[in-house]
């Protein structure tokens, strides 16, 4: 298996060898038919990162790009090539609309090698990436726009080439800045939610409160509930949420934490007269209520995109049990007409209070649900689980995500692993499993039943494979004994 | 006024007597609410009607003087009379028993009868001004005997029935209560308390006069369940109702009802003061557990619901008019007789006359017309007034013919056109079901009772009556919910708003939801292509796993693929439900999996090999039929020492199937040994 892949760098030539992660090289978009003939071909381009890049490169880049595509496709018409393996990088090709082209090179990590003679010799390791990761990557890059920002055919028919143009430079350039390829993994092909486990009453008061809440602000249309950057309840459709999930639990709410962790609480609560003890704030939208001039301005989000396209504010607004502490509710919502400072000052009123109340309850059964799995020792294992029919994901094997990078606690090889075993998955209709012995002790077992997915990592010295079988059939009795999991 | 305004009303066929003349005298006997009318002393007839029978008794008696007053014993056994203010006069009613008078005269000496009260169909007690004598009636020696007795000066005297108690004024401003109960051949006295008259002005002498005290028993409960024999619960709780017509505090204005409860052990309490606003002549009635208050000088009414929450002082409670004060409904007078026939209008009736005299606790009489009313109240008119759906529900939960009203009051405060908000749904939901509950714990302990056996030992243990006010998930889906998903204009927002406010409701009663109600938030999120909400609402098992809801989880497959999957986890958890994986496995030429499911559960002995191998052989995969036909021919082995079939296993056509494809040879050979 590939694992044989070197054990890590803690050999005594560590010193010597220098490792450079995969990078983004280039990313750019284009659309063929808006530059058909010779000399217009400039046209064609929407966007292209790095912007320095020589304009006749970028022609090059993207002539050769369109060709690939073009050649595969009569090979296999409804599949063209999704990526291209070259030594020193690889590309993934995306058609998100029709004939607008997304591609993003990717450079493959370097080993930087001093040889005998003391001159650098630099290896490129071709192997390493997976096309699965990095293509779900570069089909997050579109999602996370259109989220934002609509879908390209909209933009040009509100605006233009231009307007098209300009909105994706504006967002682009700023996202591209956070993608970190070194750290996409398993869990980027999967773009999962975590749910918060949740009593089935707690849940019942939630969609009352939810439910209360739309009724007495009608301009919101979808709300969704979140609680410790888990998700509780979304009204929104399963893709808006899976993006917006994204966008929230890797953007938005990291951002909001660092300078709370800092210690700086929130300047809002103190000065507001008669307001009922609760420590809720916007998290989008204005900053202070009492202030007359606030700008309630709200990030626009797009959703329903294949149906209603519909356009709405996004309103997230936050409350905490204590200032700064690690439980916290969320509740995003998204209403329909732009809202003004006193629907915010009404929405904190409402929400704020219950929201609070609501945080409790769910911090209670937190507590109980952490006292029930306390009890047990650490486990010899860690694993990671998805299911494709309502995204759930659930893993033990990555740490609390931080915006800038998600950390996982076992080896990038066996990371390596696991994505390997998910492209066999995907090769095949069928359940199956898949267990493999990997490097210093570890085996690590797939398992695939009906949509879902299951990756155990095992760390067992001599154990031999029936043991392992015996291991993972009680992780799945004890872990995931109300689904319907074959053996 | 609109007719739908008035909220009480005379009812509908009252008992008719005849007009009280000097010649015809009216009486009424409150503890079996019959009217005597006695002409010429009873020389001339005497003509009995109560409210249930229709046939009125009807006898002569002969003119021994005036008749006091004149009373049947339960069950009309026996009558007596009073003519002088010594005696009491019997006469038997009882089949083979001799009709002759006999007489009693009271033991005391020098004591003047006030009147007599029966307290069964035997047993009766007279109540003279130095005392109250009880007597046993021996019917058939046409004699009495004398059970107890007791001494104190009486001014005045009130019995009630229903609790069987009498109530005896002592002292010279009256106001000391002394109340008695009896009951099966025993008196018993209870502790006597003081009502607290208002300050009068110095000249005059005040005093408690009998008109402005009532007593009435509200809230008789049904579920009687292992407490001791207790008095509130077999009667209901009996109230003292005074009527003060100037409050002791002089900044108030009006006149008021204090109430105090009599229980059956420990002193009486001062309990709840009814704030009536106003002054002037006041009667009351207590009519399905309301007091009813009328006012002559205005001849409106208002009642109180002493359930409902007033404003506590620390001691007593005060509580003001439910509703706006109103008319008792107009009433027209039924022509009977021949003037029926000719086309005469009726006569409109005169409401709060003062010729009406008020019986507790619903009777209203007019001497002068020769009518008997009970007083109702109609509940339909309530609603529109009671703009507070949660003080209204708690109305109406407490009242006897509740449950229609409610349901309907349900789907008004669904409708378009008087939607109540979310809260208020919420409110009224939680208020049914606090009432739903309490009916199924009775329900619970009454049966665990039994089963413990208790129910010989303990003679009180009653199956708990269910009241109208219990309003079941059943009812509430037929006449409320199953109508209101139908409507089209709604948005669908609300709609599934309310029914998971509904499901909230009994989760927080700890009432298990009925799959017909989940199946109503499918039906309507399917309609709605709400998936993946019904897909959330099934992950946090807010739809709770039942088999019904499974398979329809199954049928909803094309339309949502991943119903198939939330089904079979359904299944699984139900863990009943074993062989419908196996089908539905099965079904989704899912073979092999099927196998090692029922393999894993320890199952395997017990299937149908003809059913797996049909599965495998329509899945026209010829290496998987190989895989089960050779698992069943091991299972054969391995149960019967040889891999052939049996014949009653069916699988002659699968065997030569086998054969076909894969040869003679590739059949299993019996082992040797």
């Amino acid at each position: 298996m590939a694992a044989a892949a070197a054990g890590a760098g803690s050999g005594p030539w560590a010193a010597q060898e220098k490792q450079f992660p995969p990078a983004l090289l280039s990313f750019f978009i284009y659309n063929p038919r808006f530059g058909p003939r010779e000399g217009q071909e400039e046209n064609k381009i929407l966007f292209y990162h790095p912007n320095e890049v020589e304009k006749n490169e970028k022609i090059r880049n993207v002539g050769l790009c369109e060709a690939i595509v073009q050649f595969t496709r009569t090979f296999s018409p409804s599949k063209p090539a999704k990526s291209l393996h070259t030594q020193k990088n690889r590309q993934f090709f995306n058609e998100p609309e029709e004939n607008f082209w997304m591609v993003m090179v990717v450079r493959n990590p370097i080993i930087e090698k001093q040889s005998k003679d003391g001159k650098p010799v630099i290896e490129y390791q071709e192997e390493e990436l997976l096309d699965k990761v990095y293509s779900s990557v570069l089909r997050q890059c579109y999602s996370m726009y259109k989220l934002f920002n609509g879908t390209f055919l909209k933009a040009m028919e509100d605006g233009g080439v231009k307007l098209l143009k300009e909105r994706l430079e504006k967002f682009f350039h700023r996202y591209l800045q956070t993608l970190h390829l070194q750290s996409c993994d398993l869990l980027d092909i999967f773009g999962g939610i975590s749910f918060f486990p949740l009593d089935k009453m707690t849940y019942l008061k939630i969609q009352s409160f939810i439910n209360r809440m739309e009724e007495s602000l009608n301009i919101v249309k979808y709300t969704a509930f979140l609680y410790n950057d888990q998700l509780i309840w979304s009204g929104l459709e399963q893709d808006d949420m899976r993006i917006l999930y994204k966008y929230l639990t890797t953007s938005l709410f990291p951002r909001h934490i660092e300078p709370e962790l800092a210690g700086r609480d929130s300047p809002i609560r103190a000065e507001m007269p008669g307001n009922l003890q609760h420590y809720g704030r916007f998290l989008t939208g204005p900053l202070n209520l009492n202030d007359p001039d606030a700008k309630c301005r709200f990030p626009k989000i797009f959703v329903n995109t294949d149906d209603t396209y519909e356009e709405l504010h996004l309103i997230v607004y936050k409350t905490e049990l204590r200032p700064s502490s690690y439980t916290q509710s969320e509740a995003s919502i998204s209403a329909s007409v732009h809202p003004t400072l006193d629907f915010c000052r009404r929405l904190d009123s409402i929400v704020g209070p219950q929201l609070t109340v609501l945080a409790s309850d769910i911090c209670e059964q937190f507590n109980i649900n952490k006292r029930m799995s306390g009890s047990e020792k650490e486990p010899q294992f860690k694993f990671i689980y998805f299911n494709h029919m309502n995204l759930a994901e659930k893993s033990t094997v990555h740490m609390r995500k931080t915006p800038s990078v998600s950390l996982t606690s076992v080896h990038p090889d066996l990371m390596k692993i696991l994505g390997d075993i998910n492209s066999d998955f995907t090769r095949v209709d069928e359940d199956e499993e898949i267990i493999v012995k990997a490097m210093s002790d570890y085996w690590v077992v797939g398992k695939k039943s009906d949509r879902r997915e299951l990756y155990v990592i095992l760390n067992q010295k001599n154990a031999n494979l029936i043991e392992v079988n015996e291991e993972v059939k009680k992780l799945c009795a004890t872990q995931f004994n109300n689904i319907f999991f074959l053996d | 006024m609109g007719e739908e305004d008035y909220y009480l009303e005379l009812c509908e066929r009252p008992v008719q007597f005849e007009k009280a003349n000097p010649v015809n005298c009216v009486f009424f006997d409150e503890a079996n609410k019959q009217v005597f009318a006695v002409r010429s002393g009873g020389a001339t007839g005497v003509v009995v009607k109560g409210p249930d029978d229709r046939n009125p008794i009807s006898f002569r008696m002969d003119d021994k003087g005036e008749v006091k007053c004149i009373k049947f014993s339960l069950e009309n056994k026996i009558l007596a009379v009073q003519r002088t203010s010594k005696t009491v006069d019997f006469c038997n009613f009882i089949p083979d028993n001799s009709q002759l008078e006999y007489t009693q005269e009271c033991k005391t000496k020098n004591a003047n009868i006030l009147g007599f009260c029966w307290t069964s169909s035997t047993e009766i007690v007279f109540i003279t001004d130095q005392g109250i004598e009880f007597y046993q009636v021996l019917p058939e020696k046409r004699s009495l005997k004398l059970l107890k007795s007791h001494n104190l000066n009486v001014n005045w005297y009130m019995y009630c029935p229903e609790s069987a108690v009498i109530l005896l004024s002592t002292t010279v401003l009256e106001n000391v209560l002394q109340p008695f109960h009896f009951r099966a051949g025993t008196m018993s006295k209870l502790p006597k308390f003081e009502i607290e008259l208002p300050a009068a002005p110095k000249s005059t002498k005040p005093s408690l006069s009998e008109r402005d005290i009532a007593m009435a028993t509200m809230f008789k409960r049904f579920s009687c369940l292992s407490l001791p024999s207790s008095w509130d619960y077999r009667y209901g709780q009996l109230y003292v109702l005074f009527l003060r017509h100037h409050s002791r505090t002089s900044n108030s204005t009006g006149a008021e009802v204090v109430l105090y409860h009599l229980p059956r052990e420990g002193a009486c309490k001062k309990m709840h003061i009814l704030k009536l606003n106003r002054t002037g002549k006041f009667a009351l009635n207590v009519v399905d557990n309301l007091v009813v208050v009328h006012h002559q000088d205005t001849e409106t009414s208002v009642i109180f619901d002493i359930k409902l929450r007033g404003e506590f002082d620390g001691s007593v409670t005060f509580h003001h008019p439910v509703l706006p004060a109103r008319s008792i409904q107009p009433y027209q007078i039924p022509i009977t007789g021949p003037a029926a026939v000719t086309s005469q209008s009726p006569v409109p009736c005169k409401l709060y006359s003062s010729s009406w005299i008020v019986f507790q606790p619903d009777i209203i009489i007019s001497a002068s017309q020769g009518y008997l009313w009970n007083l109702q109240v109609k509940l339909e008119p309530i609603v529109n007034l009671l703009p507070d759906k949660g003080r209204l529900m708690d109305f109406l939960l407490q009242r006897k013919e509740c449950k229609m009203v409610i349901l309907s009051v349900c789907s008004q405060m669904l409708s378009e056109s008087d939607r109540a908000s979310l809260p208020v749904i919420a409110t009224v939901f939680d208020k049914l079901n606090h009432e739903y509950k309490k009916y199924l714990d009775a329900e619970q302990s009454y049966a665990m009772a039994v089963e413990a056996g208790q129910s010989r030992s303990s003679p009180l243990l009653k199956r708990p009556v269910r009241t109208q006010a219990v309003l079941d998930q059943s009812d509430v889906y037929t006449h409320v919910l199953s109508a209101f998903v139908e409507k089209k204009e709604m948005p669908h927002k609300f709609v599934i708003a309310v029914l998971m406010e509904y499901i909230r409701s009994l989760n927080q009663f700890q009432i298990a939801v009925q799959h017909y109600l989940h199946e109503l938030v499918i039906k309507t999120l399917v309609q709605h292509n709400l998936f993946y909400m019904l897909h959330q609402f099934l992950q946090y098992h807010v739809l709770s796993d039942s088999k019904p809801l499974a398979c329809l989880l199954l049928s909803l497959e094309s339309f949502y693929p991943p119903a198939h999957q939330l089904s079979l986890d359904m299944l699984k958890r139900l863990s009943t439900a074993n062989d419908e994986i196996v089908e539905v496995l099965l079904s989704k030429h899912q073979v092999l999996a099927a196998l090692r499911f029922i393999r894993g559960i320890g199952g395997h002995d017990n299937i149908s090999a003809r059913k797996f191998l049909d599965a495998a052989k329509q899945t026209e995969d010829n290496m998987l039929f190989y895989t089960i036909f050779r698992f069943f021919e091991q299972r054969n082995q391995r149960l019967r020492g040889s891999p052939n079939f049996t014949p009653g296993e069916h699988c002659e056509e699968h065997v030569a199937f086998f054969k076909q494809i894969f040869g003679d040879q590739a059949l299993m050979r019996p082992t040797t040994f």
